[in-house]
């Protein structure tokens, strides 16, 4: 039985259509992935789904009932709930309050009787097996437990399809197979899920079937058996992104940074490893392994207590992010949100605004037209995908902000570039620009430090693979001899272990 | 809310100052400590702990208001007028129109920010102004000192009466049992129903509330609305101590107030504070001034002291929250 059935769903947002008759089925009990590149009219089929938006076109069905008049309240009374990359809980409330908000609201009480639903609540988190405290707040919870709170929230609505926008982007893989047993076991209970992710392996892991959209159309619905990667990602693009191991292995000579013995309590400990000139070094483990924490110690954010480290073998003191700038070591952070734009401000400004001493003009004034022409070569050299400069960071998508995240920090013309998860949560297009980018900048002498969990694409793109676990350094081994499998098992284990 | 350990922990740290704080003074002077300096201290602070409930609603949910003081100054100018216009005026008709009229510029401010979106302290400052310009205008700043004697009677009756050696009488007035009552009813308002839970889920985070089908227009309008009501009261309390109106006496003490319910928890990014908290607060603050006045200490020192006591509270809090985001962050070193 299929328990959401959309037919010929059609949108258009002022000329754009959105969606073009768009079929879509979730049957009762099945996970559904739903992938395809950003822009693609997956976050329009959602909110069609959860009654935010009214299709322009076609019929729309949810547990057997045709939707005359959708909107959020009815969407949740049918039983769908979504369950947004943000969770949109409550962080100053307890877990008990958050899950019973839903009925609480529903009932036709002036008081919040919240000892009605505590049984209901405390039922759902033992099915759930999540062995947490209701009467903590939720913002003192890591975020592997929030997000069940916010699963169990949803099943106390008495939801039946829970779609899941990007529920692996902040868990570790621990935490990852532990949210998949659990919609497993959800699942055989009879609820549905949609399950949106960027990463196809896990889709394929998890998903019964899945549907791929590209440009406001389903290109396939498939069995998830039948597909592997490279297909899902030829539906995607229209043409496959095949992420090949690195063959051609440079390294240069020179020594640009090295790190000795390097430590910071609670973070890391004895660190050591060299960056040569011309090199890509992965860097990898798993949250919670320090390797966030090591780069954030190596661009000043917050440095480390012992330790050296050395610019071409000299040793400097790097006490804040001014001095990793005047060494010339530059840092895309992992989550470009909040760390790495100004949202609401131009592309333009965006690009040069940690380089704004290379455009003073006459009388020391900022020249437009350098910026201009800067901002005009980065966009063409990036690919960045816009009409106008002067549009805010927040109008592009994730892809294209990243890029302009690279492009600032490109501008400064860094001796060491550390990115931080460049490619988590953008599209499979603008990971090849990212890909390229960082290649022909490491061919011009550039050492580029990558930071990922994703495996394949250290494997393509770097020249060594550094490994850590439990704040400590485990591997280290040139690309060439590294498999996917034995590096997923190391970043798994203990050093020695 | 259960778990809440940083405001609880404020609260009892609150609740030793104060206690360190009066038994201290009570050693240098005597007469602190005593019944008639209790119930006098906290009839002089009757109008801050009115405002404070207000306040405290407010930035709960997330939102800010610096126009009460007008409000109330304003509401207190029209009701005296009125009064004196009517001749069988009572007490009971000045608090129904005083909140009445309250709630309406209150309305006023939660309409703006609510529908135009506006930032809520611009919106207030603004407010502040006009309200308190147009009372200007129209008055031209006149004082009134003849003010009906129901006034006078209000803020005179006692709940419990005592006789003093002297002769005199003191004990609990009727105006501070009316603020301890409304901050009962507002304990159990925020606690225990619907709105009330409503006014921290909104506080906490606006985009869930309206995800989750919380009416945030219902809740704004609300808060706005109440501490309009609590500031039209507070304005008949005021003139009913002070007797007489001076349009400039209440405009100004609104920062006083707001940092009360800041030093008692209130988060001023919403969702976080407590009654409990911001009475403390108003506590704390009022026996720091009296005290300081008992020491003979120049009453400019108060500011000083008042100051420093915010900022160290902020501080304090400030450092607890980072401690416990830094332990989140911890990574769990391998042993070699």
């Amino acid at each position: 039985m299929n328990f959401i059935n959309a037919k010929n769903i059609s949108k258009d947002f002022g000329g754009v259509h959105a969606l073009k008759g768009v079929y879509f089925t979730v049957r009762q009990g099945e996970i559904m992935g739903l992938v395809g590149q950003n822009g693609c009219g997956k976050s329009t089929l959602i909110k069609t789904l959860a009654g935010v938006w009214r299709p322009d076109g076609g019929t729309l069905e949810i547990a057997g009932q045709k939707v005359e008049n959708p909107s959020p309240f009815i969407a949740i009374k049918l039983g769908v709930s979504v369950i947004y990359q943000d969770l949109s809980l409550f962080p100053n409330l307890s877990v008990l309050e958050n899950i019973c908000l839903g009925p609480i609201i529903g009932d036709n009480s002036l008081l919040s009787r919240i000892s009605l639903y505590r049984g209901k609540a405390m039922e759902i988190l033992a099915r759930l097996g999540i062995d947490i405290n209701p009467d903590d707040l939720v913002e003192d919870l890591p975020i592997a437990k929030q997000q069940l709170v916010a699963i169990a929230r949803a099943l106390a609505n008495d939801s039946r399809l829970l779609i899941l926008d990007e529920p692996t982007t902040a868990l570790t893989r621990r935490e990852i197979i532990q949210l998949f047993s659990l919609l497993s076991n959800l699942k055989k209970g009879g609820i549905s899920f949609v399950f949106i992710s960027h990463k196809l392996g896990e889709i394929l892991e998890i998903c019964d079937r899945v549907t791929v959209m590209r440009d406001g159309s389903i290109i396939g619905t498939e069995e998830a058996a039948s597909l592997n990667i490279s297909q899902i990602e030829g539906m995607m693009l229209g043409h496959a992104l095949a992420l090949q191991k690195k063959t051609a292995f440079r390294s240069g000579k020179e020594v640009v940074l090295s790190v000795e013995h390097l430590s910071k309590k609670n973070h890391f400990l004895d660190v050591s490893f060299a960056l040569h000139a011309g090199e890509v070094l992965g860097l990898s483990g798993l949250l919670g392994s320090g390797r966030t924490e090591l780069a954030s110690a190596i661009f000043g954010i917050s440095p480390a207590d012992s330790g050296k480290i050395l610019i071409r073998g000299k040793e400097v003191r790097i006490a804040s992010v001014g001095n990793a700038i005047h060494y010339g070591i530059a840092y895309v952070p992992e989550d470009r949100l909040t760390q790495g734009l100004v949202m609401p401000h131009s592309i333009s400004n965006n690009i040069v605004i940690a380089t704004l001493e290379q455009y003073l003009g006459r009388l020391a004034l900022l020249s437009f037209q350098k910026i201009g022409l800067t901002v005009k070569n980065w966009i063409s050299k990036l690919d960045i995908k816009t009409d106008d400069a002067r549009k805010a960071a927040s109008t592009l998508s994730g892809g294209n902000q990243q890029k302009i995240v690279i492009a600032k920090w490109l501008a400064m013309n860094p001796a060491v570039l550390i990115m931080d998860g460049p490619t988590v949560g953008i599209d499979v297009g603008a990971k090849r620009a990212i890909y390229d980018t960082i290649q022909t900048n490491a061919a011009q002498g550039m050492a580029v430090i990558v930071i990922s969990d994703d495996i394949p694409e250290l494997l393509a793109n770097c020249d060594r693979i550094l490994i850590m676990h439990g704040g400590r350094l485990t591997v280290e081994m040139p690309t060439s001899e590294a498999d996917e499998e034995s590096l997923q098992r190391s970043m798994e284990i203990r050093s020695g272990a | 809310m259960a778990g809440n350990s940083i405001l609880k922990h404020r609260e009892a740290v609150l609740a030793a100052l104060v206690v360190v704080l009066a038994l201290g003074t009570s050693l240098i002077n005597p007469n602190f400590l005593t019944l008639e300096n209790i119930t006098d201290l906290l009839k002089a602070n009757t109008v801050s702990g009115i405002f404070s409930l207000g306040v405290l609603m407010v930035i709960v949910s997330g939102g800010f208001d610096v126009s009460f003081t007008a409000i109330a100054q304003v509401t207190q100018y029209a009701i005296v007028l009125l009064m004196l216009e009517r001749t069988e005026g009572n007490i009971y008709l000045a608090i129904l129109a005083a909140v009445f009229f309250g709630i309406v510029l209150g309305l006023i401010n939660g309409a703006i920010i609510h529908y135009y979106n506006m930032p809520a302290i611009i919106v207030t400052i603004a407010t502040q102004s006009l309200y308190y310009g147009i009372m200007y205008v129209v008055t031209r700043g006149r004082q009134i000192n003849d003010i009906p004697s129901f006034f006078w009677s209000f803020s005179n009756a006692k709940v419990v009466e005592f006789t003093s050696p002297a002769g005199g009488t003191y004990g609990l007035s009727l105006i501070t049992a009316l603020w301890f009552i409304l901050a009962v009813i507002l304990y159990v308002f925020l606690r225990h129903s619907k709105l009330g839970r409503s006014i921290y889920a909104v506080g906490g985070s606006r985009i869930s509330a309206e995800r989750i089908g919380f009416n945030l227009a219902h809740t704004t309008l609300f808060v706005y609305a109440a501490m309009g009501a609590l500031a039209g009261l507070a304005g008949v309390v005021h003139v009913s101590i002070v007797q007489s109106v001076i349009p400039s006496s209440i405009v100004g003490s609104e920062l006083q107030v707001i940092a009360a319910v800041v030093l008692g928890g209130a988060s001023v990014t919403g969702g976080k504070g407590t009654v409990l908290g911001a009475f403390l607060g108003v506590l704390l603050l009022a026996i720091l001034s009296n005290s300081l006045t008992l020491l003979r200490i120049s009453s400019y020192y108060s500011n000083v002291f008042t100051g420093l006591i915010i900022l160290i509270s902020v501080t304090a809090n400030a450092i607890q929250v980072q401690r416990q985001r830094r332990q989140r962050v911890r990574v769990q070193i391998d042993k070699a």
